[in-house]
C-alpha cells in the first residue's frame, strides 16, 4: 500500500489541485468573494509548473482569455461568484458555438447583483442551465464535500475535453470554504482526457467536421500547423460563417445533442438508504449535507427516508428521477433558493408522486432540524 | 467523546479564523475527522467574526455548529450573539474585555484575559488566537498536546515559532491559574 497524504483543505484549493490534476496550465480571472481563494491559489502554483496566471481586467476578460488559451491548446479554466458569472455568460455562449473546452467554476453566493457576498445560496441553478441565450444544452457539475470537490473538477475538465464545450462548476460559499479531511493516495490512478486532435494533412483540415457517428469534431490548437478560423456565427464545417438554414440547424442539433445523447456518460449522482424508502429528499452541494443528516435522524426514529443526490446538475439524470419516482410516495426538494431545481424534478416526477419544495434564502444554510420537521410536517 | 462542536467568535482581525484552522489541523493529527467552516461580513477588519470546528470520530454531514459544546467569546457583541446557541452544560471561555456577563445558570463560565495578556504580557495582540488556544486546550482537551503544537507551528511565520509556543504555554496558565470553576456565575 502506498502512503496516505492527509491533509485539511478548502473547497476552493480542492478545485485548484483537482485542476492541476487534470492538467490545467492557464487560469483567467477576476477574484471575488467567495471564490477568491481559486485565484490566489492558481496564481501561487501555475507558474511554478510552467503554467500560467494573468488577473484580467473584468470577468468577461477572464472568460475571453481562457476561451483564447484552450483554442491555443491549454487547458483553462476561471473562477467567479454571482454577479461574476452573469457577466461571462455572453462568452459561455461562445465557448459553446466554438467549441471550446474550458472549465467555468461558480461559488454561489446570495444575490440578485451583489447580494450576499460572504454567505452561501443555490441561486444561479437555473442560470447555469439557461444564462447565456439561444437555444443550447449544458454540463454543469455540483460536489458537496471537499474530497468531491477534487475530483469532480477533474471531471469537469475530462469532460470539457471530451465533449468539447465549456462545463461548469457550481460550488457554494460552504462548499468553497470549508475545511475538510482530504486523502490522496500517492499511487492514485487519475483518469485524464485529452481532446483529440486531427491527423489529416492541415489544407484537409475541417474544424468542424464530424467523422460518421461521431458528434465532437477533432480539435486543432493554434500554433498545430492547422489555420482554422473561430466564429460566434452559425458556421459550416469550415468554420466560416453561413447563413444556410440546413447547416444551421444541423448545428444546433449536434451541439445540443452531443450532450443529451451522452446523458448517461456524463451523470452522476449519489443515493443514500434509498433502498426501502418511502419519502426522498434531494438535495446538491452543502445542502446535500444537511439533509444526509437529517435522513440520519429521521431513520433513527423509524421513518423510511432517503436521499438522491444529483452531482450532475445539468444535464438532468432523468431516468433515475422518473424511476425514483416510481418508488417513493413524496419527494422533497431542499435547496437554498425559491425552486429552482424543484421545477426539474416536479416535470419529471410530479406525475407518480408529491413533490415538495423546501427552500431558504436568507444566505443560511439549511439545517438538518428544519428538513426533520418539514417533513414530519408532511 | 464522540462529536465536539466548537465556535470561536470576535470581531475580524483577531485571527479566529487561523484558530479554528490550526484546531481543525490539530484534530486531524489526532486522528479524528474534522470540518471547519466560519462566516464573516464583507468587511476585511471590525465586524463579527466566527470560526467553526466540528471534530468527530464519524462522518460530518452538516457543516455547521448545531449544539455548542464549546464557546469563545472575544468581544462583547460575539458573545451577545451566539450565547444562546451553547447548549445546557457548554463551556464559555469569554476574555475579560466583555463586561456584560451572559445571565446563563446552566452553562460554565470561565473568564480570561486573552487579549490583555497577548498585549500586556506577551507584547503582541496578534498572537491572541494562539492565547486562546492555549486556555481551550488546558480547558477542554479536545486535542492533544502535541498536536496543538504541530499544528501551531505550522501554520505561523517563520521566526515567530517561540513567541507562539509562549503565547500558548500564557494560554495553559491563564486556565490552570483560575482557581474556580463555577456554575452559572463568571468569576
Amino acid at each position: 500500500m502506498a502512503e496516505k497524504k492527509v491533509k485539511l483543505m478548502q473547497g476552493n484549493e480542492a478545485c485548484v489541485e483537482g485542476a492541476i490534476a487534470a492538467g490545467m496550465k492557464f487560469y483567467a480571472g477576476y477574484p471575488i468573494t467567495p471564490s477568491t481563494e481559486i485565484a490566489e491559489l492558481s496564481a501561487e502554483r501555475l507558474p511554478r509548473i510552467g503554467g500560467k496566471f494573468i488577473q484580467m481586467e473584468d470577468e468577461i476578460a477572464g472568460i475571453s482569455a481562457i476561451i483564447g488559451a484552450s483554442l491555443a491548446g491549454t487547458k483553462s479554466m476561471t473562477a467567479t461568484s454571482g454577479p461574476g458569472f452573469s457577466l461571462k455568460q455572453e462568452s459561455i455562449g461562445y465557448a459553446i458555438i466554438t467549441e471550446t473546452p474550458c472549465v467555468i467554476v461558480n461559488v454561489q453566493r446570495g444575490g440578485p447583483s451583489t447580494g450576499l457576498p460572504t454567505s452561501p445560496a443555490q441561486g444561479d441553478i437555473m442560470q447555469a442551465r439557461w444564462g447565456t441565450h439561444g437555444d443550447h444544452s449544458i454540463i454543469a457539475l455540483y460536489p458537496s464535500t471537499v474530497r468531491e470537490v477534487y475530483d469532480t473538477t477533474i471531471r469537469a475538465f475530462n469532460l470539457a475535453e471530451k465533449y468539447r464545450t465549456p462545463v461548469i462548476l457550481l460550488m457554494d460559499e460552504v462548499v468553497g470554504h470549508m475545511r475538510e479531511k482530504i486523502e490522496f493516495r500517492e499511487d492514485q490512478e487519475i483518469e485524464i482526457v485529452n481532446r483529440r486532435k486531427p491527423n489529416c494533412l492541415p489544407e484537409e483540415y475541417k474544424p468542424y467536421k464530424v467523422k460518421e457517428g461521431d458528434l465532437v469534431p477533432e480539435m486543432a490548437a493554434f500554433g498545430d500547423g492547422y489555420r482554422f478560423h473561430v466564429t460566434g456565427l452559425v458556421h459550416s464545417e469550415t468554420g466560416f460563417p453561413t447563413g444556410n438554414e440546413k447547416v444551421a440547424e444541423a448545428l444546433t442539433k449536434r451541439l445540443f445533442n452531443k450532450i443529451e445523447e451522452n446523458v448517461d456518460d456524463i451523470v452522476e449522482y449519489e443515493e443514500y438508504l434509498l433502498d426501502d424508502a418511502e419519502i426522498a429528499i434531494v438535495a446538491y452541494g452543502s445542502t446535500a449535507r444537511s439533509a444526509k443528516s437529517a435522513v440520519e435522524i429521521l431513520r433513527e426514529e423509524g421513518m423510511k427516508v432517503g436521499l438522491f443526490r444529483p452531482i450532475t446538475i445539468w444535464p438532468m439524470a432523468e431516468k433515475q428521477f422518473l424511476q425514483l419516482s416510481n418508488k417513493v410516495d413524496r419527494i422533497v426538494v431542499v435547496e437554498m433558493n425559491m425552486g429552482q431545481y424543484f421545477l426539474e424534478v416536479d416535470r419529471i416526477s410530479g406525475k407518480n408522486s408529491k413533490v415538495e419544495k423546501y427552500g431558504r434564502v436568507n444566505g443560511e444554510l439549511i439545517t438538518p432540524e428544519e428538513i426533520v420537521s418539514f417533513i414530519k410536517e408532511g | 467523546m464522540e462529536r465536539q462542536e466548537l465556535r470561536l467568535s470576535g470581531s475580524g482581525g483577531q485571527g479566529l479564523i487561523l484558530a479554528g484552522i490550526i484546531l481543525a489541523e490539530a484534530a486531524l493529527h489526532d486522528g479524528k475527522n474534522v470540518v471547519q467552516s466560519q462566516s464573516y461580513g464583507p468587511e476585511a477588519r471590525g465586524g463579527a467574526s466566527k470560526a467553526e470546528v466540528i471534530i468527530s470520530q464519524k462522518e460530518i454531514n452538516y457543516p455547521k455548529v448545531e449544539d455548542c459544546d464549546i464557546l469563545l467569546s472575544l468581544t462583547q457583541v460575539a458573545c451577545n450573539k451566539y450565547i444562546d446557541s451553547l447548549k445546557s452544560g457548554g463551556i464559555l471561555i469569554l476574555d475579560s474585555s466583555v463586561t456584560i456577563k451572559p445571565e446563563r445558570e446552566d452553562i460554565v463560565v470561565y473568564t480570561v484575559p486573552i487579549l490583555e495578556t497577548a498585549s500586556e504580557s506577551l507584547g503582541k495582540p496578534m498572537v491572541a488566537n494562539i492565547v486562546a488556544l492555549g486556555s481551550i486546550f488546558e480547558l477542554t482537551k479536545v486535542v492533544s498536546r502535541d498536536s496543538l503544537e504541530k499544528a501551531v507551528l505550522a501554520r505561523v511565520p517563520r521566526g515567530t515559532e517561540e513567541l507562539n509556543k509562549q503565547a500558548l504555554e500564557e494560554g495553559f496558565n491563564l486556565i490552570k491559574n483560575h482557581k474556580e470553576v463555577c456554575y452559572g456565575e463568571v468569576c
